[in-house]
């Protein structure tokens, strides 16, 4: 088992009230709601948590990237991650990941996480996710192309990890007269690729052929298994039988020795109401051509407001009982985590641990006893339950490196 | 909407792709190329047109009911496909009618053949950046507020598409991932086509509507102005889609201007 910290570094240093008035905390409300010296103070202080948790034992360090919106400050999420690099000793360094159509230039991205693989000495797990709708506005990328750059700058960059130099890439979003970067990982052939997602049904697909791990983003548990289901049939059709070495799971926790504290801080899990991102505006989330064409009919309801939210709109009380939201003591959060673990059978498990307005002093305290206290219990869990993670299993970096497949490994598509 | 004008709903091949159009009437012929949002199937200007003309209303590939050019990645490719529609319909000397998106379309087909048409109508033409304001920018809203955008009145937008079937949201998210497919960036211009515009032999005539809340007039000033022979008319009382909010006003201009 890999267990990881996660934080969404809220902004949390920011005028709510602005934004319940505006309508959306995303993409159009106005970053006069910002204070770079609070955000100062806050990066800071993420930072210090990150090595907090190290001291305090946990395996990895999740990272993630948004853009225009208080629920998380990480814009770059190759800035962390080469801090990171730099003033950590042991942990993986877990970038959940790059959205890579958001990169003009992938050759570029392939080498920023050459340097973070080589000064981490080989720590980077380096996840790409296709990024938001409204990820894609803020950046002025064209979400009706969001899924061919996405592969295609999968595959230029792990060319470009992989192929010896120089080499022309002619691709339809991406031409590179020349690639050739001195800079290339140390991990061997690449390092991990991880794949995070919640909703799309043909990233899981995507994600199985490759054989990369699939990171279900707080899913339910009948959600987490109907995403295992996706992609163990995918799995089967290239040829293995996929694992926990295959499957990750990210879990909102908070704990605290006193469960009325615990509760209390952990319904800040619901300052942006419960959602991913913010007060979202349906438009800006799921623009044009960004979703599958299969969900069209369902959308442009959603957009119109003709239909609810497909996540529904659960409250806290309701997330607690779902065990969408875990709060209280190490053994209250114990007993539920194994709960999970034994029902979605993961290899790989990350714990938001804070969100919103917790304060310093608190954020720490559930660091410390998610690493000294939680993490070591789920160790023993795992163990009984043969809950492996990929370095554990010594999986197989991508299907193209798998010498067990039940028949010649194919292109994945 | 229902039409007591007899068209006829074909489509050819173009390009691979299978291209919609609609035909009627009799005389000099017109090509009538819509919106971003598409087009209904049958419009009271349609039908005015078709009074006294033969009257081509294309549906633009990837829009409506024509299928998706996967390789497509600009507006002139569209209006390369609309000249090839036209040879192959053996249409010579065609008026081109513009309307919004389709202006665009319209005028990259007159610079790429100066001399291929007979008049240029544009009706709050896209295609270049406005010197004042910007062309309202649909990846922010959602796609009723859009198409009603282009309207001035809540009266006017009720009559062509009343309370706005989920069929109708679909199209107009069909529509609205075509624009984004080649109109993404720039939004909804082209840095070129001002320099080409200078070689167009045809008359042109540039329509805006007195409220157009999509494609600022200032646009349409620039066509006038770069246009060896144009003139500019504002609709009064009507937003963007002047063909569907005046469409008798606007259908007098045109039929005066082309057979005049």
């Amino acid at each position: 088992m890999h267990l990881m910290y996660f934080t969404e570094q809220p902004m949390s240093a920011y005028s709510e009230k602005s934004g319940k008035e505006f309508g959306a905390t995303a993409l159009m409300f106005s970053n006069s709601n910002y204070d770079p010296v609070e955000g100062s103070r806050l990066y800071n202080q993420y930072l210090e948590e990150y090595i907090w948790a190290e001291e305090c034992g946990v395996d990895g360090i999740m990272l993630n990237e948004h853009h225009n919106a208080p629920f998380c400050m990480q814009s770059q999420t190759n800035v962390f991650a080469s801090i990171l690099a730099a003033v950590t000793k042991h942990v993986k360094i877990v970038i959940l990941g790059n959205p890579l159509p958001l990169s003009e230039n992938p050759v570029q991205l392939a080498e920023t996480l050459g340097m973070i693989d080589m000064i981490s000495k080989g720590r980077l797990v380096s996840g790409f996710v296709r990024g938001g709708g409204q990820e894609q506005l803020a950046n002025g990328v064209n979400p009706a192309f969001n899924r061919e750059r996405f592969i295609e700058a999968h595959d230029l960059i792990t060319k470009t990890w992989t192929q010896p130099g120089p080499f022309r890439w002619e691709g339809t979003h991406y031409q590179n007269r020349v690639v050739n970067p001195w800079v290339v990982p140390m991990q061997k052939p690449y390092p991990r690729v991880w794949i995070p997602g919640v909703l799309s049904k043909e990233t899981i697909i995507w994600t199985a052929k490759q054989r990369y791990p699939y990171i279900c983003l707080n899913t339910s548990i009948e959600a987490t298994k109907a995403i295992w289901e996706t992609y163990d049939a995918a799995a089967e059709e290239v040829g293995y039988t996929p694992g926990p070495e295959n499957r990750g799971y990210l879990i909102r926790v908070h704990c605290q020795m006193d469960e009325e504290k615990a509760l209390e801080n952990g319904r800040q899990f619901m300052w942006m109401q419960g959602e991913f991102t913010g007060l979202a505006h349906p438009v800006w989330s799921s623009p044009s051509g960004y979703f599958s064409p299969t969900q069209r009919r369902n959308f442009v309801q959603f957009a119109t407001g003709r239909a609810i939210n497909p996540r529904g709109e659960p409250t806290y009380r309701d997330q607690l009982d779902s065990m969408l939201i875990i709060a209280g003591t190490p053994k209250q959060c114990i007993e539920k985590l194994r709960f999970i673990m034994r029902e979605t059978r993961p290899g790989i498990m990350a714990l938001w641990g804070n969100d919103g307005f917790v304060s310093p002093t608190d954020s720490k305290e559930c660091i410390r006893l998610l690493g000294q206290e939680v993490m070591p219990a789920l160790r023993e869990t795992a163990k009984e339950l043969g809950l492996n993670s990929p370095f554990e299993a010594n999986a197989p970096v991508h299907l193209n490196y798998s010498t067990d497949l039940r028949q010649p490994a194919r292109a994945a598509e | 909407m229902t039409s007591s004008v007899a068209w006829t709903d074909s489509s050819a091949t173009i390009a691979g792709v299978r291209l919609n159009y609609s035909r009627a009437g009799s005389g000099r012929p017109i090509v009538v190329l819509h919106h971003d949002i598409g087009t209904v199937d049958r419009l009271p200007f349609y039908d005015a047109l078709a009074g006294g003309n033969d009257t081509i209303v294309v549906n633009l590939p990837g829009y409506g009911k024509s299928e998706r050019p996967e390789w497509m990645r600009h507006p002139r490719d569209i209006a390369a496909m609309v000249q090839w529609l036209l040879h192959d319909l053996n249409v010579k000397n065609a008026s081109v009618v513009g309307l919004g998106f389709g202006g665009w379309i319209a005028a990259e087909m007159a610079s790429q053949g100066p001399s291929d048409f007979a008049k240029l109508v544009l009706v709050g033409p896209m295609g270049i950046l406005p010197p004042q304001g910007y062309i309202l920018d649909q990846a922010l809203v959602n796609y009723i507020e859009y198409a009603r955008a282009g309207f001035h009145t809540d009266a006017a937008f009720a009559s062509v598409y009343g309370d706005v079937s989920i069929d109708q949201l679909e199209i107009f998210d069909v529509c609205r991932e075509m624009s984004f497919r080649i109109a993404w960036k720039p939004y909804m211009y082209s840095q070129t086509l001002p320099h080409l515009l200078g070689g167009v032999r045809a008359p042109a005539l540039v329509v805006v509507g007195e409220h157009d809340q999509v494609v600022p007039h200032s646009a349409a000033d620039v066509y006038v102005t770069a246009l060896r022979s144009a003139r500019k008319e504002v609709v009064a009382g009507s937003g963007h889609c002047v063909d569907m909010e005046k469409p008798a006003e606007l259908a007098g201009l045109v039929t005066k201007f082309i057979n005049g």
